[in-house]
């Protein structure tokens, strides 16, 4: 029933997704220009923290910039239409996983870009992209729920910036030591209580978001 | 005598035992330590403020959840004070500690795993704060501060659980698997140390007792009117 559920409120976000893309361009806008005007200020990048630095804060922002239209798109009437039918658990699976989605893709663009305009430092393929799916996925879940606390307010943008930026910041410190030791020759071994944290964080957090949504929905 | 010293007897005991712990940790014979010297006092002022801090934020988290199992108001006052006096331990903690950083290590701050989960509990709970005042609705917005507060104190307790264990190595003490110092505290320390931990978070609690009876007085008033 709730795997159904969260199927098809899935299926219903891609769908409205693909047909006005209205979150996508604003992400595409986004993270196109910010990484050019990286490129027109440093050419290239030789220096790995610099590299490290530009990368994770231009994913912050379009991470942030993302997720916060997640909640807003929708009108009173319609959300009041989807009160009825799924339960809060399933919306808010469905939301964490669809942000996930709209992360990966982001996460793919902004380092195709990076790539491409300012070369690849990258050392260990497999450990950079992993870091960087559980840094999505991480991304994902903490902003969903705080975008679901912050629509209840009025202010919207600077309230989830605010919010999130406490809990991001040490996920990204981690996310951070792990993709600088990839840019780094580093291996799979020094880094793997890493990667065991932030597996824990992703499951501490949808935990959290499953228990505590329905106290935010039940307007 | 006009106060009601029955009721009351541990807000006197609080504010003796921090009289005594103020007194007694300059007084009491310091331990020959390498690079804190003297310094090291600061441990029943410090410490002691982070812990007060901690045992606040553990409040406000309790009473949180219980808002949220039974959705009586009085128990979101109550958390949301205990938060407003959380941050000002919490803060007088941090420049406790910057006073000591700049005397033992020439600088007020530095990239520390635990200075780090410092600076970030403090700016969850602002958050927090900001949170509150962006709503009006009194019903909302106690449901809305409940939730983050559960969802930020969670994540910040896994956080500076897990982070500081992983970073081993750092300038500050209790870092890299051991607890803390507490347990390799000289006796003669440890006297001043646990009465000092006792009488400040009795001084806490008061203050918090008087903020809430503050806020709840300021209500009946703006309601009356």
């Amino acid at each position: 029933m709730l795997s159904s559920e969260i199927r098809h409120l899935i299926l219903k976000d891609i769908k409205l997704e693909l047909r006005q893309r209205y979150a996508f361009n604003g992400i595409l806008l986004y993270v196109i220009s910010t990484v050019f005007v990286c490129f027109l200020s440093f050419s290239t990048i030789i220096d790995l923290p610099a590299w490290n630095a530009l990368f994770w804060i231009i994913m912050l922002f379009a991470a942030v910039n993302a997720v916060s239209k997640s909640f807003v798109q929708e009108n009173i009437s319609r959300q009041l239409y989807y009160y009825s039918l799924a339960s809060p658990q399933g919306i808010i699976l469905a939301k964490i996983i669809y942000n996930f989605l709209l992360m990966t893709l982001l996460a793919a663009l902004c380092l195709l870009a990076f790539i491409i305009l300012m070369g690849s430092l990258i050392t260990n393929y497999m450990l950079f992209i992993t870091a960087l799916l559980l840094g999505c996925f991480g991304f994902s879940s903490v902003l969903t729920l705080v975008a679901a606390i912050a629509s209840r307010t009025n202010n919207n943008f600077a309230l989830i910036a605010i919010l999130s930026f406490p809990i991001v910041l040490p996920l990204m410190l981690i996310l951070m030591k792990v993709t600088l030791s990839a840019l780094n020759q580093g291996s799979w071994v020094e880094n793997s209580h890493y990667a065991i944290a932030l597996i824990l964080i992703n499951a501490v957090v949808v935990v959290l978001s499953y228990i505590l949504f329905p106290y935010l929905w039940k307007e | 005598m006009n106060c009601d010293l029955k009721k009351n007897w541990w807000k006197l005991l609080g504010v003796l035992l921090v009289l005594y712990s103020v007194i007694a940790g300059f007084l009491v014979p310091a331990p020959e330590l390498p690079v804190v010297h003297e310094s090291v006092r600061n441990l029943f002022f410090h410490v002691v403020m982070w812990f007060t801090m901690m045992v606040l934020f553990a409040i406000s988290l309790a009473y949180s959840v219980r808002f949220l199992l039974r959705f009586d108001i009085r128990l979101d006052q109550v958390a949301s004070q205990a938060v407003n006096t959380g941050l000002f331990f919490g803060i007088v903690g941090i420049i406790t500690g910057m006073e000591w950083a700049a005397f033992t290590w020439g600088t007020p701050w530095t990239n520390d795993p635990q200075l780090n989960g410092a600076a970030v509990t403090i700016m969850a709970y602002l958050a927090y704060g900001v949170l509150r005042r962006s709503v009006d609705e009194e019903s909302k917005r106690a449901r809305i501060s409940a939730v983050y507060n559960i969802f930020a104190f969670v994540l910040l307790v896994v956080f500076i659980g897990i982070l500081p264990r992983m970073a081993a190595g750092s300038l500050h003490p209790a870092t890299g698997g051991s607890p803390s110092t507490v347990v390799t505290m000289k006796a003669a320390m440890r006297w001043v140390f646990y009465p000092a931990l006792t009488g400040w978070i009795l001084v806490a609690l008061w203050i918090l007792q008087l903020r809430i009876r503050y806020t709840r007085l300021k209500d009946l008033l703006y309601e009356e009117v």
